[in-house]
């Protein structure tokens, strides 16, 4: 049996294409061993729910610097759970202001990574917290 | 076998199409749980309906946007799809990042399609092998037509190839290209040449030294014309759908080709072969090598030779004698 | 030549004695760093001295304001004549709620308007689209038809104010929106003044609002540059961006070389698709960079530009007017350089970066708030951002002479170094084709997303400092009040579409949308067939699916 390898799903849902933190962070998570499947942006979350289980990553990132993130991210996983995939973990990042941090847990969003967040902490946060499924 | 019900259930619902179960398997297959190499088993007496289509060339030539449009059109004919797109894993840090698939999200929510991502993770053999076992996943799923996307660069992914029905290479003018086909033994494994971005300078040059090549050898062993197909610019819409369309219709003509000439048996026989290989290389090599890397002895075979105390075929032999009763 | 025989003699001699000096003091105590560089990574000497402007020909390289090339300034007066326009980008919720910040803005003294949409508005989709869900009105103002911008420009005399929008693939609708409104108002389009950004190759290089490939959204631009030029002779058709590629990760360099390559393919596309003379149309070509926060590096850089595009317009293009030579830029402050740690540094930064962009010379400036790290800016917020450029303006003395750096040692140095790497990118791109053809290729993407990734591991490795996030880091963080959109924003937006589309003539918006589909086909202006569609209301989607259908979609190719 070899290694089992972490999959990961960047992805930026909504409108904005301001993507140089997804794709930073794709080369990151690519350099600490981590297989990326990087969707690109403008994605709608029901492109990115479906394309998760496609791929059986085992984390999907979002990322929204636009504000939208208050629909778009517990969005996501709805749809994951709906569709049998609760299992996935989501975790968001971008501009999100702390008040929405409550709303966002709640709605099952497993941690927030805002600016200036350590890319280092975050692939801590990812080995720490993330393993993959089981058989 | 011993009937396991959860492992029927899972086999079911694969046949059924259910996607979820079906990646959970390629990623079994991908992480060589011996699990999935049961559950292979049971499956594989419900593949060979699938047309397999390898897609190769190098990276930059466009095949992410050439399959893309390809589901497109299948999906037209009302075609399910099965995709693999396959991308290196980065030797140094182990990870990869698997980027086809960005060109094919406009048919994520489409049920007919089945995109799945794969790295080559850099173990001997292995790419091949988890890519083949998933053509057949796709396959038991009914998909009719599946895809194989890779860098043609490689010789595992040339093997690859070789899990294919249908063998398409895409060239793109002006990367030096024609040189790399030549060199590469792609020649001789492709069904049908594209060259695309053929609105760029060096596309006319391209098809000629083609041309000429393909003179030499103008037949595949199945006795097929591989066709040149020209495919400009994809933002400029007519053409671009004509060349695809001619190229989906190559790929079609092809599989016709091999079953009205019954040559169809001679291409799964080439790629029962390479599976055949592949598996005993996966029970019988790789458990050696394991148990050798894992005793340690592997690093004293290293260092006897470093000391020229031997050479490596009298160590196979020995190794041989002392595993292979 | 600059300096005499002599004094570079004696130059040569003291620095001599200098480098002595300096080696024997880091021999007892080292230097903090073994390299100290820009913020895009380039070198910087620990001193410059005539030696290194000794090839520079006065009057070929420096010059006066107001002559070629123009390095000091477009004109002779400088800001004694005029203030740069304090422009402050806005936008947020419903048209009623901007025009509210609009106002006050202008009261507070801001001397130029600027307008930030919604995402749903900059990618041409209408509020009541399903892309549109969770996105009206949060980072800018929701505009789905003519009735919203009449509400925008409530009680702004259009002859009187200039305003600027930050708009893209849309440009061509929202341009003809002011157009109409002027029209509506009784304003001659010949007194109307404004910048459209309208810039696309930008947006595929980095911003990604995108909506139509390359090739047809070059054509809309220059639709709207043969427009302007014929009939809305004060307004910028284009404001050729450097910002967002900054944003988006590249080096000062790559900014200042993609920007002017970019303007160069316009430029050439005007002239080859529509027949007008260069100086016709050019003297309303517009920039807009970006100002970071490597102060040296930034004011350099449009220095730079300035020289460079002169030199581009009378040498390549053979324009014979000034004006033309002219390199005129709106500047804003970098929003990547701002921290959501310990927020309030960020009116530190705001405030060096727009000090860079006044000794850089811009024309109009954007100061960012400290919080827009968070969210939308709060009135408190931005007010302090405007009064920062008003402090500059009044207090400092910064606007007293003009391009005060000019003959410093390092600053000519570095003006010069960077329009050597900038010259070399343009012509890298001039020999892939032009920036179309190097678009296609990927190029200017991966030199960003290669420098990106560059600048994060220098940060993570500590090479590269951000106060507040790898030094000086504190647990505690103030409270800010953040600007929250209510939910209730994107329902009311929704209602009004809807009340407005129900009370339109739909048959004149359908034949209306179907002559612009024509245009689009036989290659005929669309501006003229806009104006007439959103006086009729249709709406900013309702123009944009003619543009997709008939030119398609571009969608991201994810280059990482």
């Amino acid at each position: 049996m070899t290694e089992r390898k972490i999959r990961i799903m960047v992805a930026k849902p909504g409108l904005d294409g301001h993507d140089r933190g997804a794709r930073v962070l794709a080369r990151c998570f690519r350099d600490a061993g981590f297989e990326v499947i990087y969707t690109g942006c403008h994605q709608t979350p029901e492109q990115i729910a479906a394309a998760a289980i496609q791929e059986d990553v085992d984390l999907v990132g979002l990322s929204c610097l636009s504000g939208a993130h208050r629909y778009l991210f517990p969005k996501v996983v709805e749809l994951l759970r709906e569709q049998g995939a609760g299992d996935i973990a989501v975790i968001g990042g971008g501009i999100i202001p702390d008040q929405d941090f409550q709303m966002l847990t709640d709605a099952g969003i497993q941690a927030i990574f805002t600016p200036g967040a350590k890319l280092d902490e975050i692939v801590e946060w990812v080995r720490g917290h993330i393993k993959p499924r089981d058989i | 076998m011993p009937e396991n019900p959860e492992e029927t259930e899972k086999l079911r619902r694969i046949r059924g199409g259910d996607v979820r179960m079906a990646s959970r398997l390629i990623r079994n297959l991908e992480d060589r749980l011996p699990e999935a190499k049961m559950a292979i088993k049971r499956i594989f007496p419900h593949t060979g309906g699938a047309h397999v289509v390898g897609i190769t060339g190098s990276p930059g030539a466009g095949k992410s946007t050439l399959v893309d449009a390809l589901i497109a059109a299948f999906r037209k004919q009302s075609k399910t799809v099965g995709v693999l797109a396959v991308d290196p894993t980065s030797p140094f840090t182990g990870g990869a990042i698997l980027g086809d698939r960005i060109r094919m999200q406009r048919h994520a929510e489409d049920p007919g399609v089945f995109v799945r991502s794969l790295a080559t993770r850099g173990a001997l053999g292995g790419l091949a092998k988890a890519a083949g076992d998933a053509v057949h996943v796709m396959d038991a799923m009914g998909k009719a037509i599946i895809m194989v996307e890779t860098v043609g660069t490689g010789q595992q992914e040339v093997e690859i190839i070789n899990h294919s029905h249908t063998v398409v290479v895409v060239l793109v003018p002006g990367m030096g290209d024609e040189i790399q086909a030549i060199k590469a033994g792609i020649m001789e494994i492709a069904d049908i040449f594209v060259v695309n971005k053929a609105d760029r300078d060096g596309a006319a040059q391209l098809i000629s030294e083609l041309s000429a090549v393909l003179n030499m050898a103008p037949e595949t062993p199945e006795g097929w014309r591989p066709p040149i197909i020209r495919i400009g610019n994809a933002f400029d819409p007519v053409p671009f759908s004509q060349g695809l369309d001619e190229l989906a219709g190559a790929i079609a003509g092809h599989y016709r080709h091999l079953v009205d000439t019954g040559k169809l048996g001679d291409r799964m026989r080439r790629k029962t072969m390479v599976e055949i290989h592949e598996a005993l290389r996966d029970t019988i090599l790789e458990p050696i090598l394991r148990d050798l890397t894992e005793s340690g002895e592997m690093d004293r075979i290293a260092e006897r030779l470093v000391r020229k105390e031997t050479d490596p075929y009298t160590i196979a032999e020995e190794i041989a004698r002392r595993f292979l009763k | 030549m600059m300096f005499p025989d002599e004094m570079l003699k004696k130059s040569s001699e003291l620095t001599e004695k200098w480098e002595d000096e300096v080696r024997r003091a880091i021999a007892k105590s080292p230097d903090q760093k073994a390299r100290f560089s820009t913020v895009s990574d380039l070198e910087i000497k620990r001193l410059y001295t005539p030696q290194d402007l000794a090839q520079m020909d006065f009057g070929r390289d420096i010059g006066v304001p107001g002559e070629f090339p123009f390095l000091r300034g477009n004109q002779a007066t400088g800001y004694r004549g005029r203030y740069w326009t304090f422009r402050m980008f806005s936008g947020m919720g419903s048209a009623r709620d901007t025009n509210a910040r609009w106002h006050m803005l202008l009261r507070e003294g801001q001397t130029g308007l600027s307008t930030a949409f919604d995402f749903p508005t900059l990618m041409g989709y209408d509020s009541d689209s399903p892309k549109a869900r969770g996105e009206c009105g949060r980072c800018g103002v929701a505009i789905d038809t003519l009735d919203d911008f009449l509400t925008l420009i409530d009680g702004i005399p259009l002859d009187k104010v200039t305003t600027s929008m930050t708009i893209n693939p849309p440009a061509t609708a929202l341009w003809a929106m002011y157009c109409a409104a002027a029209d509506l108002k009784g304003v001659p389009l010949a007194k109307i003044g404004g910048t459209i950004q309208n810039d696309m190759l930008k947006e595929f290089i980095a911003q990604k609002t995108f909506m139509c490939p390359p090739e047809p959204s070059v054509r809309l631009i220059s639709d709207t540059v043969e427009f302007g030029t014929k009939h809305v002779p004060k307004w910028n058709t284009i404001s050729i961006s450097g910002y967002h590629i900054r944003e988006a990760g590249s080096t000062a360099v790559q900014e200042l070389a993609f920007t002017l390559r970019d303007g160069i393919e316009y430029v050439d596309d005007v002239i080859q698709r529509k027949g007008l003379d260069v100086d016709a149309f050019a003297p309303r070509l517009s920039f807009f960079f970006n100002a970071h926060i490597d102060f040296f590096e930034e004011i350099c850089k449009m220095r730079a530009a300035r020289r460079i595009w002169a030199k581009v317009m009378r040498d390549r293009f053979g324009a014979k007017n000034p004006r033309s030579w002219w390199m005129r830029f709106h500047t804003q402050t970098a929003g990547c350089s701002l921290t959501a740690q310990q927020p309030y540094n960020n009116v530190v930064r705001t405030a060096i970066e727009a000090l860079a962009a006044v000794l850089g010379g811009t024309q109009s400036l954007h100061t960012n708030s400290l919080d827009e790290v968070l969210c939308l800016p709060s009135d408190h917020a931005v007010e302090i951002a405007l009064r920062t450029q008003q402090i500059i303006a009044e207090e400092t003395g910064a606007a007293h002479t003009i391009d005060p750096l000019a003959g410093s040692y390092f600053v000519e140095s570095l003006t010069n170094e960077m329009e050597a790497g900038a010259w070399e990118y343009i012509e890298k791109i001039d020999a892939m084709g032009g920036m179309r053809a190097a678009i296609d290729k990927g190029f200017p993407q991966l030199e960003i997303a290669d420098a990106a990734y560059h600048f994060q591991q220098q940060i993570e490795a500590g090479e590269k400092v951000m106060v507040g996030v790898n030094r000086y880091v504190t647990n505690n963080q103030p409270e800010i009040p953040v600007v929250d959109i209510d939910e209730r924003v994107e329902q009311e937006q929704i209602a009004r579409l809807q009340a407005v589309k129900r009370s339109r003539d739909g048959r004149a918006v359908r034949r209306d949308l179907d002559d612009l589909k024509a245009a689009c086909k036989s290659g005929a202006n669309v501006m003229p067939l806009c104006i007439a569609a959103v006086k009729d209301r249709a709406t900013v989607q309702e123009i944009c699916d003619v543009y997709r259908e008939v030119f398609g979609e571009y969608r991201d190719p994810g280059l990482y």
